[in-house]
């Protein structure tokens, strides 16, 4: 399941591939490290830039980060497990909330 | 105040560091999420010039403010705004545009040269305007792209009607909205980003398929090779990449128009889109009177005893600009600003006027804009929970010394 997400991901990115269609570089993008983050890099980036998420930061408590993953989960069909969200919402909670442990 | 933290954390300074003088400080009203100011790096897409970078992808780039202080925004400057990363590259010579659905008596396609040989050119002077633009300044904040002033450009389109191209293929009784989809797709099972606009809106003659900006072929980053462009009303129905246009004889329910795009019923006025009101919400239509001051940035530091010329910009949503004023007291008193040529109802107008502050210190100026139609900008924030329509009257506290 996981595996078929991945290629239909990795089916996106070759459609957007070719130049110059190519956006910037991700690579310069660091997020806190912390429990969680192995998930939210692995399944958040699948669609975008890990930036969306320095950027919506910290204007979200628990709450609005939740509905937020929800809506990527049950609108966009990010492929997070139950168990995966609650622990990507508290990781964002945490680093990117309104009172952010840092 | 706002822009200036933006603009000099933009060029690399460190928030909060000591290199921020004090005044810029002095009005923590409006400014952009503190991840967001750290993230909004400049960065060349490939094709364009340096913009701020919101995210890279999708791809969200904004225009620095400073090239506002041209009238047609260049097409490398240009603001970049994708929903999915999957942003298609489609030749000129293999691009197709189908015309169907229940709405039309004949459905159609046409390549480019069909278009073009069969349908005369029209030409829109009009800005294009994110919904979103200067959602990063709501207070309190909303989540979503976190725009700073620069989610908009101006520019001279060029293309067919697309009126022409609809009555060529005849509308049937009962033809409700035009949808538009581009070749854009979504990343995974998510919704496609596809757009509906009313029969009225579609047939007005300045609504047109448009294969070109300023004299040049559209960028790729701005939806080569043909969008619509739907002056006076916000970006998100100029579709880009456009392929599909659906003419249906009921309200188009997809997500980006059912839920995505919304603004409370009665917050802005009548949508002029009665077909996706809903008792709780409209679509967000027409671009609200708005004013930008452009030069000089906030954060520059204005001559004592020395005219300084402000530039700066106003625009609505197709009524024109009647009129922009200015106060230099904190909005006590209003004066009027001179307004540059007229470049078309949906363009964007230049004004200008003169400061002379009398001692070091600080000089407040203010700018606003009023409309053809009556409209004036907000003197508050019209909170919204998707971060829309933000046209507050602009104060910005220069230094004078």
């Amino acid at each position: 399941m996981w595996r078929d997400f991945r290629c239909a991901a990795a089916l996106a990115c070759a459609f957007a591939a070719g130049a110059p269609a190519q956006a910037g570089d991700e690579s310069s993008i660091v997020l806190a490290p912390g429990e969680g983050v192995g998930q939210v890099q692995a399944m958040c980036a699948i669609c975008h830039s890990l930036d969306y998420i320095q950027m919506n930061s910290p204007i979200q408590d628990a709450a609005g980060w939740e509905k937020t993953v929800t809506k990527m989960v049950k609108v966009m069909g990010a492929p997070i497990s139950p168990e995966d969200g609650a622990v990507i919402v508290a990781y964002l909670a945490r680093h990117y909330g309104k009172e952010p442990l840092r | 105040m706002d822009r200036r933290r933006f603009l000099l954390n933009s060029t690399g300074t460190v928030a909060g560091g000591l290199l921020i003088p004090r005044f810029a400080l002095s009005a923590p009203q409006e400014s952009l999420p503190a991840g967001a100011v750290s993230s909004g790096i400049l960065d060349a897409l490939p094709g364009k010039r340096p913009l701020v970078k919101r995210s890279f992808r999708p791809p969200n780039y904004e225009t620095p403010v400073a090239m506002f202080r041209e009238a047609f925004t260049p097409n490398d400057a240009f603001y970049v705004r994708w929903h999915s990363a999957a942003i298609p590259e489609l030749s000129l010579a293999e691009w197709r545009l189908r015309i169907a659905g229940p709405g039309v008596k004949s459905p159609r396609e046409f390549t480019h040269a069909e278009l073009t040989r069969k349908f005369k050119t029209h030409e829109v002077a009009a800005v294009n305007q994110c919904s979103g633009n200067r959602r990063g300044l709501f207070e309190p904040h909303v989540p979503g792209v976190q725009w700073g002033y620069g989610a908009m450009g101006n520019a001279v389109w060029r293309g067919v009607r697309l009126k022409d191209v609809l009555e060529d293929a005849g509308l049937a009784a009962g033809a409700l909205e035009v949808v538009g989809n581009g070749a854009d797709a979504p990343m995974l099972t998510g919704p496609d980003f596809v757009k509906s606009v009313p029969m009225w809106k579609a047939l007005d003659p300045d609504t047109i398929i448009a294969f070109e900006m300023n004299g040049q072929p559209l960028p790729v980053w701005n939806g080569h090779p043909a969008r619509l462009v739907v002056p006076g009303w916000t970006a998100t129905y100029w579709i880009k990449a456009l392929v599909d246009l659906q003419v249906t004889d009921k309200a188009y329910d997809g997500f980006w128009m059912k839920t995505a795009y919304r603004v409370p019923k009665g917050m802005f006025g009548d949508s002029g889109f009665a077909s996706q009101d809903t008792e709780a919400n409209s679509a967000i239509t027409s671009i609200r009177i708005n004013s930008l001051i452009v030069d000089p940035a906030p954060d520059a530091v204005l001559p004592a005893g020395r005219r300084t010329e402000v530039h700066g910009i106003a625009w609505d949503g197709g009524s024109g600009i009647r009129k922009v004023e200015y106060s230099l007291d904190g909005g006590v008193s209003w004066r009027a600003a001179r307004l540059g040529r007229e470049l078309g109802r949906y363009s964007w107008r230049q004004w200008s006027f003169a400061v002379q502050p009398k001692a070091a210190g600080t000089q407040s100026v203010a700018v606003r804009a009023l409309a053809r139609d009556g409209a004036t900008q907000a003197g508050k924030l019209v909170h919204n929970p998707a971060g829309y329509h933000h046209n507050v009257v602009q104060k910005v506290d220069f230094h004078v010394a």
